[in-house]
C-alpha cells in the first residue's frame, strides 16, 4: 500500500492547473482492472479527478515522457509547465535527462512522491522495489510527505553470483536468459537513458541493426551494444527488466558494468546529481589505467 | 563504383621473405571493387612509384591500397605519389603488412594469410573512403620555453637569433637552472658561471626574449600554432621594474633563518632574497613561508630601506594570457630523494651529502667560500668516499631509478680530481658499478683522475655507512680483489640518480604530450625525431627528455630551437582533414564528446530545426571546431547515438575492416 493517496496529488495537480500555472499534468492513468495502469498526460482537471490514480502499480517511470512533452508546441508557445509526478527513483532519471540537457528543467514542475514499492499483476513486487536503491528524491519543486534515505541494498548479490561462475556456465546463464527474446524493443523504448534522436539500431547508416540480426547471437549483440551504450548513464532504474514481456533480467549487464565503474573508479551513481561526470566521460590524473581495470574485473574471460 | 588498385611491396626480402607476396596480390584480385593489383620489389623507389602513378591513370583508379610498411614510415610517401597522379590523396589507404605481419610471423604460409586478411580489410576501407581536402590554420610567430635553466635559455637565445619573439617562464625566481649551482664543467674545467652567466645576461637583454620568472604555466588550450596558455605570475611583493636589485633588503631583512635553496640548505639566507649574485632578474623576491610581514603584518623593514620603493606586500599572483606558435618543454631535472637510502646515513650525519651539495661546498661562491670542510664541524677532511650510482640503474623500482643517470661518471671524476687537485693530502676512494664515459674527452678525463691525480677507483658498491663518533665507518665490498673493506671516512658524497622535476607530468597532461613510465617526455621518434614530442608544436629540449650533461643539452636546445624556428618560418600550417564532425540531425546535446575531448575543440549550440509538423524546434547541438580538433576519435566512441563521425576513420570504414577480418 502507498503511504500516499491518489486523492492528495490530484488536489495538488488540480491545484496547480487551475491556477494556470501548469497547463498539462503527467501522472498515471487507471484502466479497465486495477493493475491495469498507464503513464498519461492529463489536461483538465474532470479527468484528472476521475482517471488519476496513484497505487502499487503505478511503477512506470514517467521522466522519459518528458523528453518528447516537453518538446511540443504547446508548451514552447506560452512558457508554461508541465507538472510530473516522480517516485525516488525516477527522479534519478530525470536528474540523468537534465545532465545530457534533454529537458528543459524551466518547463517541468516535478512534485516527488514517495514510494513503498510497486508489485505487479500477480502481487509479486519488482525486482526494482525488492533491491530498492534509494527512497530519496533528488530533485524536486515540490516534495509530498517525507524524503527518505539512500538505501545500502544487496542489488550487486545477483551479478556477483554470475561473476562467479565460469566463462561456459556464464555463456550458458546468458544464452538459455537472451534467447527468449523475441526483439520487441520495449526495454530500449521505456528506458530513461535511450532518448537518441535516432536510435542506432533504427539507422541503417550505424551498420549495427545488421550486425543485430546477423546471426544466433542477434539478441546477445543487441543487449550487450544497448547495455554499453548506457553505460556510465544507466541510473538502474530496473524499468528494462520490468517491461520485458520475456522475463529476461536485463537489470544484470546494467549492474555489471555499474558494479566494474564503481570498483575501477569509484563509487559513482548516476543522476544523483545533475551535471555530474561520469567516470566514462571524465579523466583524472589517477584514472587506473585500462589493463588494471581489466585485471580488476576478474573473472571476465 | 570504386575502381581500387593494389600495390603489394616485397619490401626486397623484408616482407617477401615471410609473405608470398604474389599470392597476396593474386587472391585479393576479385574483391569488391578491385580492378588492378600487382607487386613489386621496393614501391617507395621511384620506380615503385611509378608503377602506382601509371596504374593510376592507366586504370583510372579511384582508390589505392599500398600493401607496404607501418603507415607512420610511407603513408606520406604514397599520398603524395597518389596526388601526383591527380588522385585525392586520403583515397590511399596502408595495409601494413611488415611491421604487423611479415616481422612477427617466420612461417610463410600464416604470414601470407594474414596478409591477405590486413589487405582485404584496407579493401574494404577504401571502398568507403572519400576525398578529404585539409584546412589551413595560422601560425603564431611568438614561442614559449618553460623552464629557464641551461636548455631552455640556449633554446630561447637560438630562437629569438632567427628573429622570433620567445617568452621563458621559469617557476624560480631567478633563470639559470641547474648549471647555476655548478662549480666547474666537465671535462674542460671551465668554471659553470663564467660561461653560463654570460647567457643569461645575452637572454635578459635580448629584445625579443621575455623572461617570465617566478612564473608558472597555469593552463594551455590550442594547438600547433594557435596555443592559448595562461601564466600565473607569482607575487614575489616586490615591483619587478622598480627593483634595482641593490640587495639592501637582503641585508637588513630581520628573518635569517630560511635555509637557502640554492646552497642546497646548507646555509641561510634572509625572507627577502635575490638567489644569487648574478641572478637574472636581479630582483629581490620574498619568501611568503617566511616573511614576518606578510606573516603578522609587523615589520616592514625591506620597505623603509628600499630607497626604489620597490616593496609590495599587497602584490598578488597575476594571470596573463598568450598566444603562442610553439611550445618548448625544458623542465629540466632534480636528484632523487635519498630518504630511501638509509643504509648511507644521509639522514644520519650532516657529513654524508649528495653531489649537488659537493658541487656547493667546493664553489667559491658557496657557503664555505669553495674551502672543502665537513658540513658537521668545518674540519678539513682526510679521506672522502664517493659512492655512485646511488639510485641509479638499481632494480627496486620502489626504491631507485632503472635508468642510468649518465652524469654522475663524469662529474664524480670531476669532483675527485678537483679534490686531489687542492688538497693532494686527501684520500679519495670512488665505488663504482661500471665507469661510463662516452663523449668527447670524457674517458681521457677520468683517465687523468685515475692515472695522475691518484684517485682510489674501486669497483664495488657500498654497503653501509655508520657515523661512529666524527668518522664515517664505510663498508664496502671491492670485487675485483675479491674483499671486503673497512674505510673510516670524514666525507661520504652520494651520486643520487636525477629524475624529471616533479612540474613535468602535470605539463605534459596540459600539452596532451606523452611521458614514459619515469615521467620522461617521450619524443615523437626516438632516433629520427629527437626532439619534437608526439603532440604536433610541443618541442623537447634538455634533461626533461632524458639524462643528459650540458653538452648535450646545449645541442638538443639547439635542435629543439631549429625545428621551432622551421615550424615559426611558416605563414600557415596544413591541418589534418581527418576530424571529427557531428550529424546535427542525430545530435542529442548531451555533452559527453565535450567531456572527453581533450583539445576543447566541441562547443555546443542551440539551433533551429524545421520539424515535420511545420513548426521549428530550437535543439542544442554539438558543433566541432575544425581546427582545433586533432581527430583523435575519443568524441565518436563517447557519442551514443553516433552522431559524431571521424572523416577518414568513420565508423563505417572501421566497421567495415573487422568485417573483412572476421568473415
Amino acid at each position: 500500500m502507498q503511504a500516499i493517496s491518489s486523492r492528495t496529488l490530484v488536489d495538488i495537480a488540480a491545484k496547480k492547473l487551475a491556477s494556470g500555472e501548469v497547463s498539462a499534468v503527467l501522472g498515471w492513468k487507471k484502466g479497465l482492472f486495477n493493475y491495469d495502469v498507464t503513464p498519461a498526460v492529463f489536461t483538465d482537471e474532470k479527468d484528472l479527478a476521475e482517471n488519476f490514480v496513484y497505487t502499487d502499480f503505478c511503477a512506470a517511470n514517467l521522466s522519459k515522457y518528458l523528453v518528447n512533452e516537453t518538446k511540443k508546441p504547446e508548451y514552447r508557445a506560452d512558457n508554461r509547465k508541465i507538472l510530473v509526478f516522480l517516485k525516488p527513483c525516477d527522479t534519478y532519471s530525470f536528474n540523468q535527462l537534465l545532465t545530457e540537457h534533454r529537458i528543459h528543467r524551466n518547463r517541468v514542475y516535478v512534485v516527488a512522491v514517495p514510494c513503498n514499492g510497486m508489485i505487479d499483476l500477480t502481487g509479486a513486487p519488482y525486482e526494482k522495489c525488492v533491491n530498492c536503491k534509494s527512497k530519496k528524491a533528488v530533485v524536486y519543486d515540490e516534495l509530498v510527505g517525507e524524503n527518505g534515505e539512500v538505501i545500502d541494498s544487496n542489488r550487486f548479490d545477483e551479478v556477483e553470483r554470475i561473476e562467479a561462475m565460469s566463462a561456459e556456465e556464464r555463456f550458458a546463464f546468458w544464452q538459455n536468459e537472451l534467447s527468449r527474446c523475441i526483439r520487441c524493443n520495449a526495454c530500449r523504448n521505456v528506458c530513461p537513458a535511450c532518448t537518441c534522436e535516432k536510435c542506432v539500431f533504427d539507422n541503417p547508416a550505424s551498420g549495427l541493426e545488421n550486425k543485430a540480426i546477423s546471426d544466433s547471437f542477434e539478441e546477445k549483440m543487441f543487449h550487450i551494444i544497448r547495455a554499453f551504450h548506457v553505460a556510465g548513464r544507466c541510473t538502474d532504474c530496473g524499468e528494462c527488466s520490468r517491461v520485458c514481456p520475456q522475463h529476461i533480467p536485463l537489470h544484470l549487464l546494467n549492474r555489471k558494468l555499474i558494479k566494474d565503474m564503481n570498483e575501477a573508479y569509484g563509487e559513482y551513481q548516476a543522476g544523483a546529481v545533475e551535471g555530474s561526470r561520469a567516470p566514462l566521460v571524465n579523466y583524472s590524473e589517477n584514472d587506473i589505467e585500462p589493463a588494471e581495470a581489466v585485471g580488476k574485473g576478474g573473472n571476465n574471460a | 563504383m570504386p575502381r581500387i588498385g593494389v600495390f603489394v611491396c616485397w619490401c626486397g626480402s623484408n616482407i617477401a621473405g615471410t609473405v608470398d607476396v604474389s599470392t597476396v596480390s593474386e587472391a585479393v584480385k576479385n574483391e569488391q571493387g578491385v580492378v588492378f593489383s600487382t607487386n613489386y620489389q621496393y614501391m617507395c623507389s621511384q620506380s615503385g612509384q611509378d608503377i602506382i602513378k601509371n596504374a593510376i591513370r592507366k586504370h583510372n583508379l579511384t582508390g589505392i591500397v599500398v600493401c607496404s610498411c607501418s603507415p607512420r614510415m610511407h603513408e606520406a610517401t604514397f599520398r603524395k605519389t597518389a596526388a601526383a597522379a591527380g588522385l585525392n590523396p586520403y583515397m590511399v589507404e596502408i595495409a601494413n603488412i611488415r611491421e604487423q605481419c611479415s616481422w612477427v610471423h617466420k612461417d610463410m604460409l600464416t604470414g601470407t594469410q594474414k596478409a591477405i586478411v590486413l589487405t582485404k580489410a584496407a579493401i574494404a576501407k577504401v571502398n568507403l573512403n572519400s576525398p578529404l581536402t585539409p584546412g589551413e590554420s595560422p601560425v603564431t610567430k611568438r614561442a614559449l620555453v618553460i623552464g629557464g635553466g641551461i636548455a631552455g635559455i640556449q633554446t630561447a637565445l637560438d630562437i629569438a637569433d632567427a628573429g622570433f619573439p620567445v617568452d621563458i617562464v621559469e617557476t624560480k625566481p631567478t633563470i639559470g637552472g641547474k648549471m647555476a649551482q655548478l662549480d666547474k664543467t666537465f671535462p674542460t674545467l671551465d668554471c659553470a658561471a663564467c660561461i653560463l652567466t654570460p647567457k643569461m645576461v645575452d637572454a635578459a637583454q635580448n629584445d625579443k626574449i621575455r623572461i617570465y620568472s617566478y612564473s608558472e604555466v597555469e593552463e594551455v588550450n590550442g594547438f600547433v600554432g594557435n596555443f592559448d596558455v595562461k601564466i600565473r605570475r607569482k607575487a614575489r611583493y616586490v615591483k619587478e621594474e622598480l627593483c634595482t636589485g641593490c640587495g639592501l633588503c637582503t641585508e637588513k631583512c630581520p628573518q635569517k633563518k630560511v635555509p637557502n635553496e640554492f646552497n642546497m640548505g646548507m646555509d641561510n639566507r634572509r625572507a627577502i632574497y635575490i638567489p644569487f649574485a648574478q641572478a637574472v632578474p636581479k630582483v629581490a623576491t620574498i619568501d611568503a613561508d617566511y616573511c614576518t610581514m606578510l606573516k603578522t603584518g609587523k615589520c616592514g623593514v625591506c620597505s623603509k630601506v628600499c630607497t626604489a620603493g620597490a616593496i609590495d606586500y599587497k602584490q598578488k599572483d597575476e594571470i596573463i594570457t598568450e598566444r603562442y606558435g610553439a611550445i618548448v618543454a625544458a623542465t629540466g631535472f632534480n636528484p632523487i630523494s635519498m630518504d630511501k637510502f638509509d643504509e648511507y646515513a644521509y639522514s644520519q650525519s650532516k657529513d654524508v651529502i649528495t653531489s649537488l651539495e659537493f658541487e656547493r661546498l667546493t664553489n667559491a661562491a658557496g657557503p664555505t667560500a669553495g674551502k672543502l670542510l665537513r658540513p658537521s664541524d668545518g674540519k678539513h677532511p682526510h679521506t672522502v668516499v664517493f659512492v655512485q650510482c646511488v639510485g641509479s640503474r638499481c632494480a627496486a623500482a620502489e626504491k631507485g631509478k632503472e635508468y642510468c643517470s649518465k652524469i654522475c661518471c663524469m662529474y664524480t671524476a670531476k669532483h675527485a680530481m678537483l679534490i686531489r687537485d687542492k688538497y693532494p693530502d686527501v684520500e679519495v676512494y670512488v665505488f663504482y658499478i661500471d665507469v661510463r664515459t662516452p663523449g668527447k674527452n670524457f674517458d681521457e678525463f677520468y683517465r687523468r683522475a685515475v692515472e695522475e691525480y691518484g684517485v682510489h677507483y674501486i669497483k664495488g658498491m657500498v654497503g653501509k655507512v655508520s657515523p661512529e663518533g666524527d668518522v664515517l665507518k664505510v663498508q664496502a665490498s671491492d670485487l675485483i680483489a675479491n674483499k671486503q673493506l673497512h674505510i673510516d671516512a670524514d666525507l661520504v658524497v652520494l651520486a643520487a640518480a636525477i629524475e624529471p622535476d616533479k612540474s613535468a607530468r602535470s605539463l605534459a597532461t596540459m600539452l596532451t604530450a606523452s611521458m614514459d613510465t619515469n615521467d620522461f617526455f617521450t619524443e615523437a621518434h626516438p632516433k629520427l625525431r629527437p626532439v619534437e614530442s608526439p603532440t604536433a608544436g610541443v618541442f623537447l629540449s634538455g634533461a626533461c627528455q632524458g639524462p643528459k650533461d650540458i653538452p648535450e643539452t646545449v645541442s638538443q636546445a639547439g635542435a629543439a630551437a631549429s625545428k621551432v624556428i622551421g615550424l615559426l618560418a611558416k605563414d600557415k600550417l596544413i591541418g589534418n582533414p581527418c576530424i571529427a564532425h557531428s550529424d546535427e540531425m542525430m545530435c542529442n546535446g548531451c555533452s559527453s564528446c565535450e567531456r572527453v575531448c581533450p583539445y576543447g575543440a566541441i562547443t555546443y549550440v542551440n539551433k533551429e530545426f524545421r520539424m515535420p509538423d511545420r513548426t521549428t524546434l530550437v535543439r542544442r547541438v554539438a558543433s566541432v571546431n575544425e581546427a582545433v580538433c586533432q581527430g583523435c576519435g575519443a568524441c565518436t566512441v563517447a557519442c551514443p547515438s553516433g552522431a559524431m563521425d571521424l572523416r577518414g576513420f568513420t565508423a563505417q570504414q572501421i566497421m567495415s575492416e573487422v568485417d573483412a577480418i572476421c568473415k
